[in-house]
């Protein structure tokens, strides 16, 4: 087997083009789907029955079914009832709307960790549950919540190359791209390995520095 | 008469279908330290939880000042009402994210809402009653065991309870550290605090309480004053247990 390696040089700078798109897309769709997956999150933990099974009834949902079928339902279906979006909205939108899900599970899981004494004491002395989630759980869950939060984030990362069905011009895209023209498999998709998994590598990094600045008790 | 601090009428309270207490009643009157004590399982840690609403009994009512606790139907309220219940627990239960000093502030700031420099100098003075204004600044986990009750008790104290509520202080900690613990309390007492204490420490609940009542399955099965019930306790299930107690 022969490499070409002038396309491999070649393809280097055209890749990273699309990595910056990969990493603008997994960005935002990080930021919502954080903020959403942390509403919701709560809503697990609220004591209102409706709102607790609103959450689990989408979490299930988003659990149940592959997120290509999410990603076109967001693309394609939402259009006919009348909300459009373009390809990178639209891409943003359903990892997103994914990721908040799991996440919620993250913070539910978190809190839920907590031993049931630290909610005790904090009944006892007259917090209400919104007080004991803001003063008492939350602050005690989130350092535990880095190392699960980050395997959503470089879930979310690795899904993000599911957007190339719906032509977002990420990563995975952009090697599509250049094998269309050149017809190079072998070399574009060991060069978009190699991209994914220094990114991922990256990211495990940064988890540990920021997990290791939390403080513990 | 004084109005008694606590009523409790007729409380029973199931775990499915396991009756745990069946039919509790009694008064404590104001500065009145009450102890309580009997066999593991006969639901003196429920009967304690049931009075400031950890648990939710089965029947049965706790009046407090009066007032039948956890009737009102706003959280607010009833969260209120429960917070005039000091409550130390067996396993301290602080807050570790928290030092010392915070752990007895939080709650005077958020919930019976002073001021955080106001709620932080109550909470020296708090932690100065109980000793412990020169660890103010340490988290739990840097305090021995005896050190994080104290800290517990302050926390509590800080609510201004109408009545605090023990459950087996001393019986989580090392034997050297429950002395401490244990002159704290006395010291509670003698200032006129009400109290029901779970405890095990006989020599406390001689020096200290005005009544000791017998738990058996559920149901109150003997009281009196300490020198009756510990000198010629009279039902045979009392006698029995303090036999054991004193084999110990
Ligand atoms: N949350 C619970 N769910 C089910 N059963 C419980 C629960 N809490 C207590 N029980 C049961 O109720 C009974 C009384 O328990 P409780 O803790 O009140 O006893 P206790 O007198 O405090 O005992 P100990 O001296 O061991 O602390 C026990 O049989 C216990 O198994
Ligand atoms: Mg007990």
């Amino acid at each position: 087997m022969k490499i070409d390696w002038d396309i491999v040089l070649q393809s280097i700078p055209l890749l990273a083009e699309g990595v910056i798109v990969t990493l603008q897309v997994s960005a935002v769709s990080a930021v919502l789907g954080l903020a959403l997956g942390v509403a919701l999150g709560l809503g697990a933990l609220s004591r209102n029955r409706v709102t607790r099974w609103v959450v689990a009834a989408y979490v299930d949902f988003i659990r149940g079914t592959p997120l290509l079928i999410q990603i076109f339902l967001v693309f394609f279906a939402l259009p006919m009832i009348g909300i459009r979006f373009d390809e990178f909205s639209a891409g943003v939108v359903a990892l997103s709307l994914n990721a908040a899900a799991f996440v919620a599970e993250v913070v539910r899981g978190g809190v839920g960790a907590i031993e049931r004494g630290q909610s005790e004491a904090a009944k006892a002395i007259g917090m209400r549950h919104r007080q004991l989630l803001v003063y008492i759980l939350l602050p005690q869950a989130y350092r535990q919540m880095v190392p699960p939060l980050t395997n959503e984030l470089i879930s979310l990362v690795k899904n993000s190359s599911l957007l190339s069905v719906i032509s977002v011009y990420e990563l995975t895209r952009a090697g599509q791209a250049i094998i269309s023209v050149h017809f190079v498999p072998f070399e574009i998709y060991t060069l978009l390995a190699l991209y994914y998994y220094v990114l991922i590598k990256a990211l495990s990094w940064l988890s540990v520095q920021l997990e290791r600045r939390l403080p513990t008790w | 008469m004084v109005r008694p601090v606590i009523q409790v009428h007729g409380l029973r309270k199931n775990f499915g279908d396991n009756p745990v207490l069946r039919g509790v009643s009694m008064d404590v009157s104001p500065g009145e330290t009450v102890v309580i004590i009997g066999a593991s399982g006969s639901g003196k840690t429920t009967f304690l939880r049931c009075l400031n609403r950890l648990e939710d009994p089965t029947d049965g009512l706790v009046r407090l000042d009066g007032e039948v606790v956890g009737a009102s139907v706003s959280e607010k309220q009833v969260a209120a009402q429960i917070s005039q219940f000091g409550f130390v627990f067996q396993r301290f239960n602080l807050f570790p994210h928290l030092a010392a000093r915070d752990n007895v502030a939080i709650g005077p700031e958020k919930v019976r809402g002073l001021s955080r420099s106001d709620a932080q100098a109550l909470a020296e003075q708090e932690l100065a009653r109980v000793h412990m204004q020169d660890h103010k600044d340490k988290r739990p986990s840097e305090l021995s065991g005896g050190q994080q009750q104290r800290v517990a008790i302050a926390r509590a104290l800080a609510m201004k309870p109408r009545v605090m509520l023990f459950d087996e202080p001393t019986s989580a900690l090392d034997p050297e550290l429950v002395q401490e613990v244990l002159d704290v309390m006395k010291d509670l007492a003698k200032d006129g605090m009400t109290m029901v204490v779970v405890t095990h420490e006989m020599s406390f609940a001689r020096d200290v309480a005005d009544r000791v009542i017998y738990m058996e399955d559920g149901v109150i099965a003997e009281e009196g004053p300490p020198d009756q019930l510990f000198g010629a306790p009279k039902t045979a299930g009392a006698q029995r247990f303090l036999r054991h107690l004193s084999h110990d």
